[in-house]
């Protein structure tokens, strides 16, 4: 992060706090999806544990997801309304608006996941997690939220529109759902279960629930790891392609 | 030999298979105004976007400020402004906000420019509120209040005053002529031949990709057919009639072209032939040069472009 970056990220946060709508969407929506799986489907699900104990880490990576949105369209309505040309044409370090962006989302995240734990908790979550798991559960959060805030940067320079911006970032939302977040993948049909068993959210999930229960498996870790590794790479090389293409 | 602000030669540019810029070759002096004139989809808003950095050309070289576009693209990024098409500033931030972004991204800039620089653009009434609330010229003023933060000594402005109402584009052309007086350069790009008039010490006129001609003012009115009277009459053997009569009257589709200085004394006179000859036009006009004549003139054909 240099001096730049820095600039461009108050400039975000300004933008977040006389625009909260946004990120209400991204704090509120998880906690949404929480209340609705564990009061309404909770009992009918018997996954082994206290429902609430299995849904919460796959509803951290969902929490996720859903800041994504308001990413894309922010970077989408900076390219589209000319202001990141204006960056490109100042002597202003060469991807610091970017930068500005990604850290934002993932700071958006980290909030929108001490609200849902805070809720969580309210609701009996019991995690088993010593201080070390907790760490490398925040640790997988920031990853994923770094990785995949390179690939809706990505997505939000490509697209055309504010709306097409959005939009591109729904498949990340509904990734989630086809993976072991709600319901074990052994459990689901055929097709749907050797998809949510080999997508990368369900290692990063099962890395998360490993983390919580404190019996982190180091496998499916490092599947995790390779995962968000892969997605930031393919993020920021795209990211960085359009923005010096696109004027 | 004088100082050059911007030199280009052999600017080429294509997007797949269709040329915006054919060999567009520009020389603009220090301490000038230059106007690049033409209609939409002439290349304009792309020789802009070279010469800023925002586009790499296929062909040709640039030098600006002194620096080679290609080699030190930092440092002509650190001497230049660029004020787009479209007002590029931050709708969530305030207008004094927007100015404090750009102090806080340029090494150049004092932090007390920001009210000088309300002030100068009468935006200080409006300062505290956000940027989205702001009229189309506050926009436009603010947007080259932004551009002028870092002291640019080139400044390039992509047609400033396209969609403002005719009260806010005198007032940046009032703008633009006390730049120059401080000694900036301007280059600017605009669709209306009485801005370039106005304006420029030099205007070139680029149509589809290439200069089709280069001078003041002066030396381009001298190639532009001059103000002339339109006439269109009821029947065929009336306008027949009238263009043997009328010295120097063309025919064309639309009627009789008579030249004129389009005074109440000519008008008169030529009235009086009509007359003589019970003669009667069912529609006379004045018609003053505009860019439609210059393209005309120039290239042989009028300003539109095939649509995209």
């Amino acid at each position: 992060m240099n001096a730049h970056s820095i600039v461009m990220l108050r400039r975000n946060f300004k933008h977040i706090a006389r625009n909260p709508v946004s990120v209400f969407n991204a704090v509120l929506m998880p906690i949404v999806v929480m209340l609705m799986f564990v009061y309404m489907f909770g009992d009918a699900f018997s996954v082994g544990v206290d429902y609430v104990d299995y849904a919460t880490p796959g509803l951290m990576l969902l929490a996720v997801c859903y800041g994504l949105g308001a990413t894309a369209t922010a970077v989408n309505s900076d390219m589209t309304k000319g202001i990141i040309n204006r960056f490109k044409v100042m002597d202003v370090s060469r991807g610091a608006v970017l930068t500005g962006h990604v850290v934002a989302s993932v700071l958006t995240n980290l909030v929108a996941i001490a609200a849902l734990l805070g809720v969580a908790f309210l609701l009996g979550f019991s995690p088993s997690a010593s201080f070390l798991d907790w760490l490398g559960a925040v640790g997988v959060v920031v990853l994923l939220g770094f990785a995949t805030g390179w690939l809706t940067v990505a997505l939000g320079l490509a697209a055309k529109t504010p709306e097409t911006a959005g939009l591109a970032s729904v498949p990340l939302v509904m990734l989630p759902f086809f993976s072991s977040a709600i319901v074990p993948a052994d459990k689901m049909g055929p097709g749907l279960k050797q998809f949510a068993e080999y997508q990368p959210f369900t290692p990063i999930i099962e890395t998360l629930r490993g983390l919580l229960n404190g019996s982190p498996s180091t496998g499916t870790l490092l599947a995790a790891l390779g995962w968000c590794a892969g997605i930031a790479v393919v993020g920021y090389l795209w990211a960085s392609a359009t923005f010096k293409k696109r004027a | 030999m004088t100082d050059l602000a911007i030199t280009a030669s052999g600017l080429r540019k294509a997007y797949q298979d269709k040329t915006v810029l054919d060999g567009v070759d520009l020389e603009v002096e220090a301490g000038s105004i230059f106007a690049l004139l033409g209609p939409n989809g002439a290349g304009k808003t792309t020789t802009v976007n070279i010469l800023t950095t925002l586009t790499k050309a296929d062909g040709g070289s640039v030098r600006v400020a002194g620096h080679d576009l290609a080699a030190e693209a930092k440092a002509v990024r650190a001497a230049i402004g660029v004020t787009g098409q479209f007002a590029a500033v931050d709708e969530l931030l305030t207008g004094q906000e927007n100015l404090q972004l750009m102090v806080d991204l340029s090494k150049n800039a004092t932090p007390q420019s920001v009210a000088g620089l309300l002030e100068r653009f009468e935006l200080t009434e409006a300062a505290k509120k956000p940027a989205s609330t702001y009229s189309g010229g506050m926009r436009r003023k603010l947007d080259l209040a932004m551009t002028l933060v870092g002291n640019p000594r080139i400044i390039f402005l992509d047609e400033p005053t396209t969609g403002l109402d005719p009260r806010s584009r005198r007032t940046m052309w009032t703008i633009i002529r006390d730049l120059v007086a401080d000694g900036v350069t301007i280059f600017l790009t605009t669709q209306y031949l009485e801005e370039a008039d106005q304006l420029a010490d030099r205007i070139a006129v680029l149509d589809q990709g290439r200069l089709v001609a280069e001078g003041t003012a002066d030396e381009l009115k001298r190639r532009i057919p001059g103000t002339h009277v339109r006439l269109r009459f009821a029947t065929a053997a009336d306008l027949d009639a009238a263009a043997r009569i009328l010295p120097g009257s063309t025919k064309d589709d639309e009627g009789l072209r008579v030249p004129s200085d389009g005074g109440t004394k000519s008008l008169r006179s030529l009235l009086d032939r009509l007359d003589e000859y019970a003669l009667g036009a069912d529609e006379l006009s004045v018609h003053t040069p505009d860019l439609d004549d210059v393209f005309l003139a120039l290239t042989g054909h009028a300003t539109e472009v095939p649509a995209k």
